[in-house]
């Protein structure tokens, strides 16, 4: 595997992560595993609810002991460190509530800096320079003097993220930073995230169900199955190896590394030849999909022409070598596909509610 | 600053505003002008009143036509108003160190278990030794005019805070204290109610009148020591300001940002402890303070921040203390109204306005 020329900040050989149950008994989580965080990176922590995720990222910060195994921070033994000197090394953003409604934005993200000033916590010039330049960073510096009472989920979580970087670590970890978030934070804090590990060299590390934003934004990821392993690597990698699929195929979910998204419909109807390509094809396969129809590139006794340009056009369709029909908008295309007798075809979904289908053409 | 961060910010955004939102000197500067008007006036106040002219010139060592007035000045109102003013910015301090580190709006001095420890102490003497001499020793010279009192009130207090010490030592989590703390007052309290109902009804009433709560007849080699106890425990609090920001975040996030919780909560308890047991024993149980001025003060100082909430709490707390005190003498009959009465009479009806006036302080408790 080819490895960036500078050491890894933070590396991890044989560790295990868990709770002590009763103070004695170990309850592994995850492990062993091997890691290693590399500055400029964004890393994402991915798996399936329960496979450590949060754990792991506990122990990596600090906060929780590992049971086993050795735990390198820039190149010194974590447990050697003592508070102070890790977290001039390592910053995090919990999923804990911070409801200090008093709070200003301004004094929350100096909070940051609490490793860096003397025993009563006053900031020096440089001290207040650091601050600006987190929340300018992260876009917050409007928010300065609002109370941390009064913002929204999405602004919270980026004066949070100000917070740990006006820590100016070299490391940073982020517990689910995008729950909570409408999409369009979410894409934002992705983005932010990854601008952040290129220009400050950072190495950043943030744990996630965003599997589809991960994929898009991850120079690196790991990927927690569940099974007590770890996989890593960059995100194509690991889903042309079928490591992802398998990761979440416990759940029930088909990933389809031709779209990589999780299939939400499992069409068992009769199959359509889709014809075309570009955007039009692809969410005239999605329609088509959610309509209970297979859509294949092969011949088959239905055929769909999607129209060449995006905007404007036609869709046609044609049943055996009857008479081509064009349609205007996807729905049409879809209501002449169906069919008076069947306007819904049984899915494999209809089979999950007996009982309950007010559909009068089911049977 | 760190050059490349300064890549993401622009040229706007680097002439961030100021980073104060109010200008909280003229507030505290009110604040200690509130402290000393109190101060006079409830010098001033009592079965003989003293004008205040006459109060302030006797105050700073100028002779005075009424040599009665410079006696009861000296031996009798100095030394009850400087008790208010340590009563008063010793609990509050204590209900704000507590209210963070507990992170719950509803925990003062007494949550750790303290004054219940104390009362412990105090039922102790008086229920299996003490007779109606003592009692009669309360009502002359007020509580803390005996030093039997005071130090079983002390031992008991002294009890419970190393009970509580030993404990926060092996419990990581700040609510299971928190719970720890009211079951100890819980069962104190249930010890002291057993020894109630076993106990002739004169002896009851002893106790009663203790837990009135007094800041009168603590003078002299008393009011030394109650007085050097409060200085150090103020002290220590004070040194704990920025662990008690970093607390405002609750642990996980103290912790990651490079403080010892373990230190930092000692730190805070042992303040704490040293506060609100020291004015047990020596004034009673004196309740409200150490719960509302907190409050009272963060709507006030509209800040989270400890470094000035600290010296906020302390000069609230010692202002309205000496006012509640001013009021207690109000009636104008030779007998003051007990002290704990008065600040909860007051008291609470002004909390329920601050709070439900600033619907904010609902999520700024912590």
């Amino acid at each position: 595997m080819l490895m960036p020329a500078r050491p890894p900040l933070l590396t991890a050989e044989d560790l295990t992560v868990g709770y002590l149950a009763h103070r004695k008994t170990p309850r592994p989580v995850a492990g062993p595993l091997a890691l290693a965080l590399w500055p400029g990176e964004l890393v994402c922590l991915l798996g399936p609810n329960g496979a450590g995720k949060s754990t792991l990222l506990r122990t990596l910060a600090g906060l929780q002991p590992p049971l086993s195994g050795r735990l390198d921070l820039a190149g010194t033994p974590l447990a050697r460190l003592s508070a102070a000197e890790r977290a001039r090394q390592l910053s995090i953003v919990l999923t804990d509530r911070v409801d200090a409604g008093n709070l200003t934005v301004w004094e929350l993200v100096s909070l940051g800096r609490h490793p860096h000033t003397g025993w009563l916590g006053a900031l020096s010039a440089a001290d207040e320079g650091h601050v600006r330049a987190a929340l300018a960073a992260i876009g917050t510096t409007g928010l300065a003097q609002c109370p941390v009472g009064e913002l929204s989920d999405g602004e919270r979580q980026k004066v949070l993220l100000a917070r740990a970087v006006a820590q100016d670590t070299p490391v940073v970890l982020l517990d689910e930073p995008t729950a909570h978030l409408d999409l369009p934070n979410r894409v934002a804090l992705m983005r932010l995230l990854h601008r952040l590990a290129r220009q400050t060299g950072k190495a950043i590390l943030l744990s996630t169900h965003e599997l589809d934003l991960a994929l898009q934004a991850a120079d690196r990821v790991w990927l927690l199955p569940g099974d007590g392993g770890l996989r890593t690597g960059t995100p194509e990698d690991l889903v042309l190896s079928g490591a992802f699929a398998a990761a979440f195929a416990r759940e029930g979910l088909a990933f389809d590394p031709a779209t990589g998204t999780f299939a939400l419909h499992a069409p068992t109807g009769p199959a359509v030849q889709l014809v075309g390509d570009g955007a039009a094809a692809f969410w005239t396969r999605r329609a088509l999909e959610r309509a209970g129809f297979v859509p294949t590139t092969g011949a088959a006794t239905r055929r769909v022409t999607v129209p060449l340009a995006s905007a404007g056009g036609t869709w046609t369709s044609q049943v055996l070598d009857g008479p081509a029909q064009t349609h205007a908008t996807v729905e049409a295309l879809l209501q002449a596909l169906r069919g008076p007798a069947e306007l819904y075809p049984p899915t494999a979904a209809d089979e999950h509610f007996p009982g309950l289908i007010h559909n009068q053409y089911a049977q | 600053m760190s050059p490349a961060l300064l890549v993401l910010g622009t040229d706007a955004a680097r002439s961030a505003p100021p980073p104060r939102r109010s200008r909280p000197a003229p507030l505290l500067l009110t604040l200690v002008a509130l402290v000393a008007l109190a101060f006079v006036l409830d010098i001033a106040l009592g079965p003989v009143r003293i004008p205040l002219p006459a109060v302030v010139k006797i105050l700073l060592g100028q002779p005075t036509d009424t040599p009665a007035w410079a006696f009861i000045v000296r031996q009798i109102r100095l030394p009850k108003a400087l008790t208010a003013l340590a009563v008063g910015s010793g609990l509050a301090v204590s209900g704000l160190q507590m209210q963070t580190l507990f992170r719950n709006p509803l925990a003062g001095p007494s949550a750790l278990g303290l004054t219940a420890g104390a009362s412990l102490g105090v039922a102790a003497v008086m229920m299996a030794g003490g007779g109606v001499a003592g009692s009669l020793a309360i009502r002359a010279l007020g509580v803390g005019g005996s030093w039997g009192l005071v130090l079983a009130a002390t031992a008991g207090a002294a009890l419970v805070m190393g009970l509580v010490l030993a404990l926060s030592a092996r419990v990581r989590d700040n609510v299971v204290l928190l719970i720890v703390g009211l079951m100890i007052a819980s069962v104190t309290g249930a010890i002291v109610s057993l020894w109630q109902y076993f106990s002739a009804p004169e002896q009851i009433q002893e106790y009663l009148l203790w837990t009135f709560g007094s800041v009168g007849g603590v003078t002299g080699g008393q009011l030394a020591v109650l007085g050097a106890v409060v200085v150090a425990g103020l002290g220590l609090a004070f040194a704990s300001a920025k662990p008690l920001n970093a607390l405002l975040l609750g642990e996980s996030y103290a912790r990651s940002m490079g403080l010892s919780v373990g230190w930092a909560r000692t730190l805070i308890i042992l303040s704490t402890s040293l506060l609100a047991g020291a004015i047990t024993a020596f004034c009673g149980p004196i309740g409200f303070i150490g719960l509302a001025v907190p409050h009272l003060t963060r709507a006030l100082l509209r800040t989270a921040d400890h470094r000035l909430l600290l010296p906020g709490t302390c000069l609230a707390g010692a202002a309205l203390t000496l006012g509640c005190d001013c009021l207690a003498q109000l009636p104008g009959s030779q007998t003051a109204l007990p002290l704990s009465v008065v600040t909860s009479l007051l008291g609470a009806p002004v909390v329920l306005w601050v709070v439900l006036r600033r619907s904010r302080s609902r999520s700024s408790f912590s």
